[in-house]
């Protein structure tokens, strides 16, 4: 029997025991969507890292950096520094002030229908297209390792219905002990992986760095050249390059921050502090994280070879490639299992914040105007938007298919955070003018701008040769119209313009009234959530 | 101890609800000097810490994008200066991290004071 498929199944019976210790602790809705709001500061720094470092970190980054070298190291540091704006700017205001999402901040004193409305749609695209990458990621990985017993869209139906099966059942509480789980597992891949690329280079920098600067493969003309990996400049070229580094950087350093499956973890903790504390936690593994994927990315580039990679399943395929080489089959199959482990945690992360915002915001306080009709119809509401949301990603996955371009997808998602969803959630804590206006304006251009900048960029518009079929092919045939892959150079200060002019032309005097109270409440948690009881 | 300051905290909340006026329990904290100590405290770390690592992070794609050759330059071995600022930034963000930890003590006491405070006065 296939060991990566006993690995795969081990996973999923301890996150199901999970589920099932979970689901007896889930009654009502601060268990449900908080799980009780008595995670420990430790624990929810680990479930964040969890949250955080999906598929696109784990298989992407030690991808790029393998065929790309230094450039793709650049993508892990804007990852941790990005933390920096949760650390110092969101946290701990968002846990005093709201209770189990981010539009619960906006709409403290501001029109809580069109503001829960625009936050509920900004939420629900940006954890879709989040979601639809992991997805198509996860059945990709899966067909690849498994191939002969499984295909593609039964792996995405398999990974759909886990996550689908963790939030109905286990609610908040099972999808943050997967987390934890899974952080732990690819922290302890992460760290046996660079070990032993250590050891190939007989624990010596001097001659992994000397490897590294002298990477041999074929280029795309088929011509053999060697390259230096740790020279800036293989990914980002001129003209553009630079402008796109800054841009992605804008993304990662405010998206991050407006990211809604990582601002619902903060209500899971008892307080501001130890909101504080689970950052910090974060930090630290998800810092050791990206410097370890420097072994990763620089090790497959050295010991694999981009060649050797390109013809066994592509960039995604860097790190499991570079655990087969050093220790063989089994490690293959353990680091496999890691990153599927990896999606289907991240998955469920995305899918409760997403039915989260579709629950509370839009159906209690949108359409039934802040009044829960009967007790737990609003945890009954999440489940089943969880069934749906879960539906609609496996179809989408499914239509989409595994070659599908969706790698833009995260990148969208990060800009969708920064643009719309960070300006807002700022303006409503620091500035006292802000008001419904402004935030409908900020929210709606920056999910415009963002969208529209990437519907015409090189990620979606290109000329194709006639050997791309499918969807792997651009959705539009011709030279893109914006030169960036990442639109948050324009994107972010389109979203705050957006704000800002909005705020301006309308007046709306309680929203200023009510200004102490947020500022009080958000610095000193007077009036917080209290942790409940299980 | 934390659980009676918890329920001075309902009480202070729930006395402020209560009000006929709920709106001024509110401004008189906001404007009293304890809090006006604590938002001061806050801005003169923040602010400067925040500025400090956009400033820092963006250094890093400016200078890789538009002075490659310069990054390139060898430092020990192989090893160059593109790579050696791009890690230093973990370790100034794990920094600055630890740094607001520490100031956030201050924080908190100021905070627990007005807490403290007002859950007095609101009884």
């Amino acid at each position: 029997m296939n060991i990566s498929l006993v690995m795969f199944l081990v996973f999923i019976a301890i996150t199901l025991g999970i589920t099932y210790w979970a689901s007896r602790r889930s009654a009502g809705a601060a268990a449900y969507f908080a799980a009780s709001r008595q995670i420990k500061g430790w624990q929810n720094g680990i479930a964040v890292a969890g949250d955080y470092m999906s598929a696109a970190s784990f298989l992407g980054i030690a991808g790029i950096i393998a065929f790309q070298g230094y450039d793709g190291f650049l993508f892990s540091v804007g990852w941790l520094v990005a933390y920096l704006t949760v650390l110092l700017v969101i946290a701990e205001p968002l846990r005093n002030a709201g209770k189990y999402t981010m539009a619960d901040v906006l709409a403290y004193r501001l029109k809580p229908r069109p503001v829960r409305a625009m936050a509920s749609l900004s939420t629900l695209t940006v954890s879709t297209f989040y979601m639809i990458a992991q997805m198509v990621g996860a059945g990709a990985l899966v067909k690849l390792l498994l191939g002969s017993m499984i295909t593609y869209n039964q792996s995405v139906i398999a990974v759909g219905i886990l996550m689908i099966v963790y939030v109905v059942f286990g609610g908040m509480l099972a999808t943050t002990w997967v987390q934890i789980v899974k952080a732990i597992l690819l922290m302890a891949g992460t760290i046996l992986l660079s070990f032993l690329v250590m050891a190939h280079f007989h624990f010596s920098f001097g001659e992994f760095f000397t490897a590294i600067s002298q990477v041999t493969y074929h280029d795309a003309k088929g011509q053999q050249v060697v390259k230096d990996f740790l020279q800036p400049g293989l990914r980002y070229k001129p003209p553009y390059g630079p402008l796109d580094l800054i841009s992605l950087g804008m993304a990662l350093i405010f998206g991050t921050a407006g990211l809604p499956h990582i601002l619902v973890r903060f209500y899971t903790v008892p307080d501001a502090k130890t909101a504080r504390h689970s950052v910090v936690w974060a930090m630290v593994l998800i810092g050791s994280f990206y410097i370890m994927t420097t072994f990763l990315g620089f090790g497959a580039a050295t010991i694999v070879g981009p060649d050797f990679i390109k013809g066994h399943g592509g960039t995604n395929m860097s790190a499991p490639l570079l655990a087969q080489a050093l220790a063989g089959n089994i490690f293959f199959a353990f680091i496999s299992a890691i990153a599927f482990a990896t999606i289907l945690a991240v998955v469920a992360g995305l899918t409760i914040s997403a039915t989260t915002s579709f629950s509370h915001d839009f159906w209690t306080n949108v359409i039934h105007n802040g009044e829960e009709r009967k007790p737990g119809e609003e945890v009954l509401v999440a489940r089943i938007s969880a069934f749906v949301v879960g539906a609609v990603a496996i179809s989408i996955a499914i239509v989409l298919g595994p070659t599908a371009n969706v790698a833009f997808l995260v990148a969208l998602a990060f800009a969708v955070a920064a643009s719309a969803n960070l300006p807002v959630i700022v303006l409503s804590i620091f500035w006292r003018r802000f008001n419904t206006a402004g935030a409908v304006a900020g929210l709606g251009i920056g999910l415009l701008a963002s969208i529209g900048l990437i519907l015409v960029s090189p990620s979606l518009m290109a000329i194709d040769p006639p050997t791309v079929v499918g969807t792997a092919r651009h959705l539009i045939q011709a030279k893109a119209w914006f030169p960036l892959e990442n639109p948050g150079i324009l994107s972010i200060p389109l979203g705050f313009i957006g704000a800002f002019i909005g705020t301006l032309i309308s007046h709306e005097p309680t929203s200023q009234h009510k200004f102490n109270e947020l500022l009080v409440r958000s610095n000193t948690g007077l009036g917080a959530e209290k942790a409940t009881a299980h | 101890m934390a659980s009676a300051l918890r329920n001075v905290e309902v009480a202070t909340v729930e006395s402020a609800s209560e009000a006929t006026d709920s709106q001024s329990i509110w401004d008189r904290i906001a404007s009293s000097k304890e809090f006006q100590d604590l938002m001061a405290t806050k801005k003169m770390f923040i602010v400067p810490a925040f500025i400090f690592f956009v400033v820092y992070y963006f250094a890093l794609p400016v200078l890789v994008g538009y002075a490659p050759q310069f990054m390139a330059t060898k430092v020990f071995g192989k090893v160059n200066l593109a790579y050696l600022f791009a890690l230093s930034q973990f370790f100034v963000a794990w920094l600055i991290a630890a740094l607001y930890v520490k100031a956030a003590n201050d924080f908190d006491r100021l905070a627990k004071d007005i807490l403290e405070k007002n859950g007095k006065g609101g009884k």
